[in-house]
């Protein structure tokens, strides 16, 4: 399989620097990027798949001895490439906070109880057709000191590698209807109101497993065109 | 056909799942990329992420993709045979309270490139709180005989020594030094990919 990487495709990411999130400010390159052309070294990229997990890791309400508080949910899809097929055996990693919108990190002191029997991290790999499956607990929003009564909207942050290290993404996932996103400079952060809308789920009744947890369909559009002709 | 899916920062609490060091999880990955196969020379590399004001960045990632020490990558695009199978050329850690980094690894070899070899480099990408996506930057060699190379040819002179990690010996052990500077003076040089 070849891949080609179009520049044009990350017109859908935000720019480094977002003055609205505080933290871009310091942190956000102010000379050109110089453009380079892709080389072996662009084009391919770390493979892991299936052998990096283990039995569970995409079950995060099953990690402890009790079940987590909250209310338990799906987050299931498929990691797709530009031309819409789907990216097989490829890792995808999540963590977040948990129902009450505290995060297991040290660092976090939102003064909202932790739970104990949430770690809040889970990974998995797609499978052949590009679908993969988490059950986990619907993530609470929190307040953050980027302005006066900043809170981030409920979000699952992902992480996946694709075929190649041009392909690798970091994104975050949100609730459809959230009323917090309209706030949210890291989700407007995204200029292509179509693009931002990509980020938000999809509430799923048919994934829905009756009398047990509601469901959220999220594709991920991975960079990258397979070239492999396409079969008759 | 649909637009990608767009970067979001990773944030400030990405260890709990990412360099899950002190937390309940297993790491996928870590800062120690030598396998008892790899052949060619054992290095450290080391450095520290410094923001705009010259402060430590002390919740970044740095993530590294390396040939071998024969400029073979063990990925599917390259299909010449690997002797050391076992060595994946993948790394990730987290930076400390001082915004320093480290990994183990070898220094790989010299990689086919559009005209030609290209010395031999790591891909280091950085990603943080405040990073709304990943900086891609690349690290050099000291030692190494970078004249040539045609992605340093795109820099600007004056800003090459940015991506050179400078060696020094470590009780034998040979040590590169690769900082990273998000922006100002000595803005570290990020390539459009």
């Amino acid at each position: 399989m070849t891949f080609v990487f179009p520049r044009e495709s990350l017109s859908a990411f935000p720019p480094s620097l977002h003055p609205d999130y505080k933290s871009t400010v310091k942190r956000s390159p102010r000379r050109p990027l110089v453009p380079m052309p892709h080389t072996l070294s662009e084009l391919t990229g770390p493979v892991y798949g299936h052998d990096a997990i283990r039995p569970g890791d995409e079950d995060l309400t099953k990690q402890h001895a009790g079940e987590p508080l909250g209310e338990r949910i799906v987050v299931h899809g498929r990691v797709l490439d530009e031309e819409g097929r789907g990216v097989p055996n490829t890792l995808v990693e999540i963590w977040q906070a948990n129902a009450c919108g505290r995060y297991i990190h040290k660092r976090d002191q939102h003064p909202a109880p932790l739970d104990p029997n949430f770690t809040g991290a889970g990974r998995t790999a797609t499978d052949a057709e590009g679908r993969y499956r988490f059950v986990t607990v619907k993530p609470g929003a929190y307040p953050w000191g980027n302005h006066p009564n900043a809170w981030r909207p409920a979000h699952i942050h992902f992480s996946l590698f694709g075929p190649s290290f041009l392909s690798r993404l970091v994104t975050q996932m949100y609730f459809p209807g959230d009323p917090l996103m309209a706030y949210d400079p890291i989700f407007n952060s995204v200029p292509d109101e179509k693009a931002r809308a990509r980020m938000i789920s999809r509430f799923d009744l048919a994934a829905t497993v009756p009398d047990w947890a509601l469901a959220y369909e999220f594709d991920i559009v991975l960079r990258g065109r397979n070239q492999t002709p396409h079969q008759p | 056909m649909s637009g990608i899916t767009p970067s979001q920062t990773v944030g400030p609490y990405f260890a709990i799942a990412l360099t899950p060091g002190g937390y309940d999880w297993t790491p996928t990955v870590g800062n120690n990329l030598v396998t008892p196969d790899a052949s060619g020379e054992r290095i450290r590399i080391e450095g520290r992420v410094l923001d705009g004001d010259g402060n430590p960045v002390n919740d970044a990632m740095i993530e590294i993709w390396q040939a071998d020490s024969g400029g073979r990558y063990a990925h599917p695009a390259d299909q010449r045979a690997n002797p050391n199978a076992a060595f994946k050329g993948f790394g990730r850690t987290g930076t400390e309270e001082s915004g320093a980094y480290s990994f183990e690894t070898v220094k790989p070899g010299a990689v086919s490139g559009p005209n030609g070899a290209q010395a031999p480099h790591i891909i280091v990408a950085v990603f943080a709180r405040g990073m709304l996506r990943q900086n891609y930057t690349r690290l050099y060699f000291s030692d190494a005989k970078n004249d040539g190379d045609p992605v340093l040819a795109l820099v600007p002179q004056e800003r090459r020594a940015t991506l050179v990690a400078q060696r020094r010996d470590d009780h034998g052990h040979p040590v590169y030094r690769f900082d990273i500077r998000l922006q100002g003076e000595s803005e570290t040089v990020f390539f459009d990919v």
